[in-house]
């Protein structure tokens, strides 16, 4: 066994750890140590703590790297670590049962990694691991041999648009704060990702903080920065805690600081978290929230890339778009240019989730079907049952049916269909999801997130909502569904910010498409089963084997039967907890 | 209390902080945002308490009022919320017993708060409990974490 | 100078101005809730949104700078029909009490409402309802009727600098509040109350006195300083129910407590209408018989010759320095100047000073 050939990489993003990945990798180096007899086994391992790869259902997912050859275990417990080491590490012969499947290839087989490519192989906490991938090269080169306008150039000619949701073209963005006459500008990375069913930011910066800060590094020569803020959600305490350390670490190695690699940049970064309001990844809201204000957006123009953070020319990239940055300056404008449809360059970073096989974060080239996500991806539903609907963009963006899976992934179809790229957040929902209860529980969210400056958003949201909660309780009235398009339009049409000009696509595009679904409401059924007040909970005679459980956990004291004999639910004193449901391990609990 | 909010407001000198992060260290350091606290740095910083209270009510991170021992955090994200976090929730509080509006028990034990999402939509729905994530979180699992949790309080007693 | 068309009219507007500014320039009427000339814009009640060529979604007049060669259309049945629902929306939060409101007929909620011929609102649903009063002792704050324009925020911040209240909470909860909610601690200037567009600030002690159609109105300047604030009295049945100040003129509409609030001293029975003269002497330095018939009333010729024979006769008897005068900062400056005129040149002493500089 010669030194350093084996390698032992346990996932240790928010996913990982959640799973155990800490135990596991603790477990790791205990039983190493205690099968110390073979004292060079441990010395020849080494451990790396490293970031999201993916595929967070599966965690904690193990690599075991033994001579080049790699095997990756799913699922792994801190108890299972004993036979890995003495059967594989050991005995060199893997562990079959706990190999991934052919599932955890396919996952990765159909997608493209740019921004990812390096999540989940380094380690994140270890600047010297994304140097030794070329690391801050891009940052070398651009700040020793490019004019800032060749840099605007090169980002202009990549076709690169802002991954946080707009879709601007980052490096137009980049010229006009260039040609600012400004002796301060200011460079603000938003990774305050706040839609609900969103996590492409918080991998990233987990996986590979410095690609975000080399980045920034770029764009702040380019537009002529000289400091930078990093505005993330205090809800990220593991990204914040590596985004801290690699700063500091960039600091050390003169990349971040005063005369930055012998040059004449100067340029720091801060950090500063979000304190729990979503309305703060509005570009106007979040330089309000930097300001120690409430965060308050107002009306552009004046756009902040004129008039920004303390009145003085700011730019605000998402953390994706930034980490985008240096590998097409080391690639070339060309090579990002030759991924993704004419008007949507590039790859993108997708958070698949909801009833899905493979949910986790995947990375694709732009106009990729959304089929092939969900199936080649995502294996299909988890439960096998029929997909209904994926919904994109979160509380900003729309519902795309099962029938129009072939939409291609990139800005302008998806805007045709009535929904949005967003920030990437994909859920996908089976039949057994309410679309009025989907519709509803974004416009909670959006109501509770609403700031409250201009009346649509305030109010107009809130209406919309009672209006929702109304047809999902069985009460609607006839007309409300028109009444639900009427103010939604008003509503887009007359908000101050993004907020509220989005707040309602859920609502119209749950519509547009599952309109039956609303009708059905509105005669006291919801399809989907899932609208408590509009349930019935009865039991299926033929499977009740009468064991008690459902009358044991009914809170309501609404279920009876004798033992061994089928029990009886009684709608009238049935709360619809659905305890019951939960209870029956023999299915034979229904609800309609 | 004067000996930490003059740490604080050292901070906030040093790294030319703003109203926001003096809040989040207020609440940091004392679970909750006093209001004498507040007032006091209105009182050195000559800035208006009515901005320190705007400001504070706006973001969903600051609280007024002394939270419990253990804090538990439902995620309510989309991918949580498909998989019934809702359900998860009001199981919590009736096992919390905690009464509507309620979100702190009254022996102060445990609070109980949502958070919009916290990104770990894979391993959806999770619970936090004292600021560990648990993910995949079952009706079972979850009273058994909270019940033990309510035994170590026994047993301190 | 910036060129742009409103409704088809043209004209020309220095850089900086507001395509609402423009449009008033033209005396073309925008709607505004939230508006006010003297704060900075807010953009927050929508009822300003116009159509700006090129725009895809409407822009809030009051926030959007003119450019060169813009083309703006003011009203059109799309805009129309945006602003009515913002009215409805806000309506639907909205006590709708105007009956028996302090503002009604002077309420430009209620003015807006009129015109949009706003009777059904299809968006009814819960409204805000605050149980805790404001026990201050000059305004009452009914924030169940706040519109949330902000307007007061700013006043108290741009124009007096005090701070006292701020936008709290948000979304649907938001509210203008004193710091935690507390009751209104301040200088009760209630710059504030003038520039609420609806009945969610008032004078307490407005309440019930009388509406704004049985009012005589009677400007006078203030005589509280020397400032000399431009003051407006609304008298019903001979009795001041109410000051306000007018915008127009050079305070600007600005007032402080005491020229806002402190009026009532004028309808007050123990209020001196006649000079009197003293008829008992001082018992010691330091009591006076508290009686009625120490003082006699007296006409103002028999009044100011007894001050004159007075005067004369000290400084007869003790030269002019044995007396000074003492002017007051209620005066004029022309009545200052007039006063130090008589102490210097008419009796002769320096001795005079002002109650300002003490």
């Amino acid at each position: 066994m010669k030194a350093n050939n084996t390698t032992i990489r346990v996932c240790m993003g928010t996913g990982g750890i959640a799973a155990g990945g800490a135990e596991v990798l603790n477990a790791f180096k205990k039983e190493l140590n205690l099968a110390g007899i073979k004292a060079n086994v441990e010395k020849n391992c080494s451990m790396h703590k490293v970031g999201c790869r993916g595929l967070c259902a599966k965690d904690v997912l193990v690599d075991v790297i033994i001579n080049d050859e790699k095997t990756t275990y799913q699922f792994i417990k801190s108890d299972m670590v004993p036979r890995i080491i003495k059967e594989h590490i050991i005995g060199k012969t893997p562990v079959i049962d706990w190999v991934v499947g052919e599932d955890y290839h396919t996952f990765h087989e159909k997608q493209f990694k740019v921004v990812l490519s390096d999540c989940g192989t380094i380690d994140p906490e270890d600047i010297g691991a994304y140097i030794g991938v070329k690391g801050y090269e891009a940052a070398k080169k651009v700040l020793t041999s490019l004019k800032p306008e060749e840099v605007v150039e090169t980002i202009k000619a990549s076709g690169l648009r802002g991954r946080g949701g707009a879709g601007f073209p980052t490096g137009v963005k980049w010229e006009i704060a260039m040609k600012q006459d400004s002796k301060q500008k200011y460079l603000i990375c938003n990774a305050d990702e706040g839609d609900p069913g969103a996590f492409m930011d918080r991998s990233v910066i987990e996986g590979n903080p410095h690609a975000v800060i080399e980045g920034m590094i770029i764009g702040a020569y380019a537009i002529g920065a000289d400091k930078g803020y990093v505005y993330i959600r205090a809800e990220y305490p593991l990204a914040v805690e590596r985004l801290k350390k690699a700063l500091s670490d960039a600091r050390k190695n003169n990349f971040l600081g005063k005369k930055i690699l012998g040059t004449k940049l100067n340029f720091d970064i801060k950090v500063k978290l979000g304190a729990g309001a979503f309305v703060c990844g509005e570009e106007t809201a979040l330089i309000a929230s930097i300001e120690g204000q409430r965060g308050m957006p107002r009306a552009k123009p004046p756009f902040p890339v004129y008039h920004g953070l303390w009145g003085k020319p700011t730019v605000i990239n998402n953390v994706e778009t930034l980490a985008n940055v240096p590998c097409i300056i080391r690639n070339g404008a060309r090579w990002f240019a030759s991924f993704g449809t004419e008007k949507s360059k590039g790859t993108k970073v997708f958070a698949l989730t909801g009833k899905i096989k493979n949910s986790g974060l995947i990375e694709v080239p732009m106009g990729i079907p959304l089929r092939e996500i969900i199936y080649d991806i995502g294996g299909g539903t988890e439960s096998g049952k029929a997909l209904k609907a994926v919904q994109t963009g979160g509380p900003s963006g729309g519902c795309i049916p099962a029938d129009m899976l072939d939409t291609p992934v990139d800005f302008e179809s998806l805007a045709k269909v009535g929904s949005i790229v967003g920030s990437g957040g994909m859920v996908v929902l089976d039949e057994t999801n309410c679309m009025v209860n989907i519709a509803k529980y974004f416009l909670e969210f959006t109501q509770a997130e609403s700031c409250g400056k201009c009346v649509p958003c305030r109010i107009g949201t809130k209406r919309l909502l009672e209006i929702l909660g109304r047809i999902t309780k069985g009460k609607g009235e006839k007309g409300d569904i028109e009444l639900l398009e009427k103010l939604s339009r008003d509503i887009k049409a007359a908000s101050l910010c993004g907020l509220g000009q989005t707040a309602p696509n859920p609502v119209l595009s749950t519509i547009k498409y599952f309109r039956h679904e609303y009708e059905a409401h509105l005669q006291g059924k919801c399809p989907a089963a899932v609208c408590k007040e509009l349930l019935t909970y009865y039991v299926l005679e033929q499977f009740c084997k009468g064991c008690g459980a459902c009358l044991r956990a009914c809170p309501a004291g609404a279920i009876t039967g004798e033992k061994k004999k089928p029990h009886f639910i009684d709608s009238e004193i049935c709360i619809k907890c659905g305890a019951c449901f939960d209870a029956c391990k023999f299915k034979a609990v229904a609800k309609e | 209390m004067e000996k930490t909010l003059e740490k604080i407001l050292g901070e906030y000198r040093k790294n030319e902080g703003n109203l926001i992060s003096i809040l989040q260290d207020i609440e940091d350091s004392f679970g909750y945002l006093p209001e004498d606290a507040v007032n006091w740095f209105s009182a050195r910083l000559d800035i208006p308490a009515s901005r320190f209270y705007g400001v504070a009510t706006f973001y969903s991170q600051f609280h007024f009022k002394p939270r419990g021992k253990n804090i538990i955090t439902a995620c309510c994200g989309t991918a949580c919320h498909v998989k019934g976090s809702e359900r998860l929730i009001n199981g919590i509080r009736k096992e919390l017993d905690l009464s509507e509006g309620d979100d702190t028990t009254k022996d102060k034990e445990f609070t109980l708060e949502k958070v919009n999402c916290i990104g770990a939509c894979s391993i959806a729905p999770v619970i936090i409990i004292n600021k560990k994530v648990n993910g995949k979180v079952s009706a079972d699992k979850l009273l058994k974490e909270l019940r033990s949790l309510k035994d170590i309080k026994g047993e301190g007693k | 100078m910036l060129k742009l068309t409103i409704d088809g009219k043209t004209t020309e507007v220095p850089e900086g101005t507001t395509v609402l500014e423009a449009a008033r320039m033209l005396n073309i009427q925008i709607p505004t809730l939230c508006h006010h000339p003297k704060l900075t814009p807010f953009g927050g009640c929508r009822m300003c949104i116009v159509e700006v060529k090129g725009v895809p979604r409407p822009l809030t007049s009051c926030t959007t700078p003119v450019s060169e060669g813009m083309e703006v259309t003011t009203s059109s049945p799309e805009i129309e029909d945006l602003r009515r629902t913002v009215l409805e929306l806000i309506l639907s939060d909205h006590p709708n009490d105007c009956m028996i409101c302090e503002k009604a007929g002077d309420c430009t909620l209620q003015e807006l409402a009129y015109f949009y011929g706003i009777k059904e609102n299809r968006f009814a649903g819960e409204r805000r309802v605050y149980e805790k009063r404001d026990g201050n002792p000059f305004i009452e704050r009914d924030m169940e009727k706040c519109i949330l324009c902000g307007r007061c925020v700013k006043v108290c911040d741009e124009v007096q600098g005090v701070e006292a209240i701020d936008f709290t909470y948000r979304g649907f909860k938001s509210k203008i509040c004193p710091p935690f909610e507390k009751d209104l601690k301040c200088e009760f200037c209630g710059q504030c109350v003038a520039v609420c567009p609806t009945g969610a600030l008032t004078g307490r002690m407005w309440a019930l006195r009388g509406r704004q159609k049985d009012i005589k109105e009677v400007d006078t300047t203030c005589a509280y300083c020397g400032t000399g604030c431009n003051i407006t009295l609304h008298v019903r049945a001979n009795e001041v129910i109410r000051v306000t100040s007018k915008e127009d003129k050079w305070n600007e509409g600005w007032l402080c407590v005491k020229g806002r609030f402190g009026y009532t001293f004028i309808n007050s029975p123990d209020r001196l209408t006649k000079p009197m003269i003293r008829i008992a002497p001082k018992l010691s330095a330091n009591s006076y018989q508290l009686t009625a018939n120490l003082f006699k009333e007296v006409s103002w010729d028999e009044a100011l010759d007894y001050t004159a024979q007075r005067l004369k006769e000290i400084k007869g008897k003790h030269g002019p320095d044995a007396i000074a005068g003492l002017s007051s900062a209620r005066c004029t400056t022309e009545e200052n100047y007039l006063f130090q005129k008589f102490v210097r040149a008419g009796l002769g002493t320096n001795n005079i000073d002002h109650c300002a500089r003490l």
